[in-house]
């Protein structure tokens, strides 16, 4: 039974549960689900990195921060319109990734975190700083939404016209959502990806059967880069600004405890700790201001009891209940 | 060329934040160069030193060397919540992944900061000088406060403090011993864990003690800590992760790059700071007076 459950094509599933939520009929779920989608494409993507090659970046804000400042400025400034600007932002934020990412490769463990922080904590600095670009603290607001003014022809027909633009806009991020998660499950089906996990594994090995590791690394690690900035991209517009915060080290954090909550190197582990996370997050903060110290208590919880994140208690669940034959 | 004075001036504001900075720094090194975690909470345990400072302030009964006393119990409270932290959960993250260590950090800064939060509210809080010091004078043309001179006299005999505890101790040798080989040093009969809780509680307090300090030199914040914790990080790698000296020089460098970038490059001096940060680990991973880890 297990085997026919995992063998459901679970994205597709998700996202045709996702295309539903508009006709629900709330801005707030549309909302809602729209900040899950592009977070579980921010995570997902670091998984790339950390759960699959063992990289433990602590400045992947980076690139989402990258992302979303090229899309927004291309968009706000040179408008330029979204099906550009948002393949850009992968380009640019890869580009970057590739020059950060050549020298962070080369340092093992403890100082690779420090190096992504340290230059995640540049591009930050950057965006802080550099008013005449970046808008400095104050950031970059009404970033605006792509033009869906084409659409309205299609106003009287139902089911495809008639919705507001933060719905299309949601369709919109869905649809490119869906793509990069297919990108990147392909990546990671690959042998290539395969070849990721050996070096997780055992990098002496993989260096010994004649693999070039750092290339490798390096591979991952723009590849992650690029999907966290077409993340940034999405959110920019989504969040209607783009704020230099967004490349500072505690949003590495937070798309860290994500992936951990959902599971590092299980594909979907991430999207799920995006989404568990977001509810809770919702929930939590209309009952107490104090989300932070909530956060900082589950993740306690998870590194003590749950260090596989929910994709492992899953298993260990599943294993409980269907016997121990196959997970 | 800028006025001498100015540069004279500068100069000295970047020695008073590098020796608040070595602080805070000296207790991050300590904690990795023994314990090898990394510790996010190391600034909230800075950001706490300087809350339970205003605290005992307004607790205590104005008297000579009210100041000071609320300074030392600050350290104290913080080093014990040190001490209670790494008996409870820290201890059991040690030759862990160092994903879940720096994630159990992390999640201490939050619920630590947060409780903070609880505690003292999101105005901000600030603590006058000690009256024996709230005069300044003038050297050079410059203006630097009695509080900021003895900051500078107050760093590096901490720093002399500790590096006897470290280098002529029984503990010290110990604690030297640790970082080296922490199973060499148990199978010789030393109580290794109680050892590291008392690193712990000694870094803490470190931390504690440069929260305090400076609370009356800048406002107490939410958010301080975050920030803070960032800057120790750029000089501990600078110094060299573990080093005590490297820790000393780096908040030198760190401290002069950020006072003479605001100097020369007014909106990029923490762009600078980072560079600097990032060149270090490109070049010298281990830093400039640090060793290379095995």
């Amino acid at each position: 039974m297990t085997a026919r459950l995992a063998r459901l094509p679970w994205g597709l599933v998700a996202l045709a549960v996702a295309l539903f939520v508009p006709a629900m009929g709330s801005r707030f779920y549309t909302f809602v689900a729209n900040d899950v989608a592009i977070w579980a494409l921010f995570a997902t993507s670091l998984n790339l990195l950390v759960g699959y090659t063992g990289l433990v970046s602590f400045g992947h804000a980076a690139y989402f921060g990258i992302g979303a400042y090229t899309t927004g400025l291309l968009m706000k400034q040179l408008g330029v319109p979204f099906l550009l600007a948002f393949p850009a932002a992968g380009a640019l934020a890869g580009a970057f990734a590739l020059v950060f990412g050549f020298f962070c490769v080369r340092l093992t463990r403890i100082y690779f975190a420090m190096l992504t922080l340290a230059f995640a904590q540049i591009v930050w600095a950057i965006c802080f700083k550099w008013n005449e670009v970046t808008g400095g603290e104050q950031g970059m607001p009404e970033i605006p939404y792509p033009d869906f003014g084409w659409l309205d022809r299609l106003s009287a027909v139902p089911v495809i016209g008639g919705w507001r633009t933060a719905e299309y806009f949601y369709f919109l991020s869905l649809v490119m959502v869906a793509l990069c998660m297919w990108a990147l499950r392909r990546i990671t089906g690959s042998p290539f990806g395969r070849m990721l996990t050996t070096i997780r594994e055992n990098a002496e090995r993989a260096e010994f059967i004649g693999v070039n590791v750092r290339r490798y690394e390096l591979a991952a690690f723009v590849l992650a880069g690029a999907f966290a900035g077409l993340a940034g991209g999405l959110f920019g517009i989504f969040n209607r600004g783009v704020f230099p915060d967004f490349a500072y080290w505690t949003k590495s954090s937070e798309v860290l405890i994500m992936t951990l909550l959902g599971g590092m190197g299980v594909f979907y582990g991430p999207a799920i700790g995006a989404l568990v996370l977001l509810l809770l997050n919702q929930q939590i903060t209309s009952y107490t201001e104090y989300w932070p110290f909530v956060l900082g208590s589950i993740l306690v919880i998870l590194l003590f009891v749950f260090p596989g994140g929910l994709a492992g208690a899953a298993t260990v669940i599943g294993r409980r209940i269907l016997g121990p034959r196959r997970a | 060329m800028p006025d001498p004075s100015f540069v004279f001036a500068q100069s000295v504001s970047g020695l008073t934040a590098a020796m608040f900075l070595f602080l805070i720094a000296s207790g991050l090194s300590l904690i990795f160069g023994v314990l090898r975690v990394l510790n996010f909470a190391h600034g909230t345990f800075y950001m706490l030193g300087a809350y339970c400072a205003y605290q005992f302030m307004v607790w205590l009964e104005p008297g000579p060397g009210k100041f000071w006393l609320a300074a030392l119990a600050a350290a104290l409270v913080v080093a014990t919540l040190g001490g209670v932290i790494e008996r409870l959960l820290f201890r059991h993250l040690y030759g862990k992944e160092e994903l879940y260590q720096l994630l159990f950090t992390y999640a201490l800064v939050l619920i630590l900061s947060d409780t903070a939060r609880m505690i003292w509210g999101t105005q901000q809080k600030s603590v006058t000088r000690p009256p024996e010091l709230t005069g300044a004078f003038t050297v050079f043309g410059a203006t630097i406060p009695h509080y900021n001179l003895l900051i500078l006299l107050l760093g590096p005999a901490i720093a002399l403090g500790v590096w006897y505890v470290l280098q002529q101790t029984r503990v010290g040798r110990f604690i030297r011993a640790a970082a080296l080989d922490r199973e060499t040093l148990g199978a010789l009969g030393v109580n290794v864990t109680a050892l590291y809780t008392w690193v712990f509680v000694m870094a803490s307090f470190l931390g504690g003690l440069g929260g305090a300090l400076i609370s009356p030199m800048r406002a107490t914040v939410p958010g301080m800590d975050t920030e803070v914790i960032v800057e120790a990080f750029v000089v501990v790698v600078i110094g060299g992760l573990g080093s005590f000296w490297g820790t000393f020089l780096g908040a030198l460098i760190y401290g002069q790059v950020l006072s003479f970038g605001i100097l020369f490059f007014p909106r990029f001096s923490i762009f600078a700071v980072f560079a600097l940060m990032a060149a270090v680990l490109i070049v010298r991973p281990w830093g400039l007076l640090g060793r290379p880890l095995k």
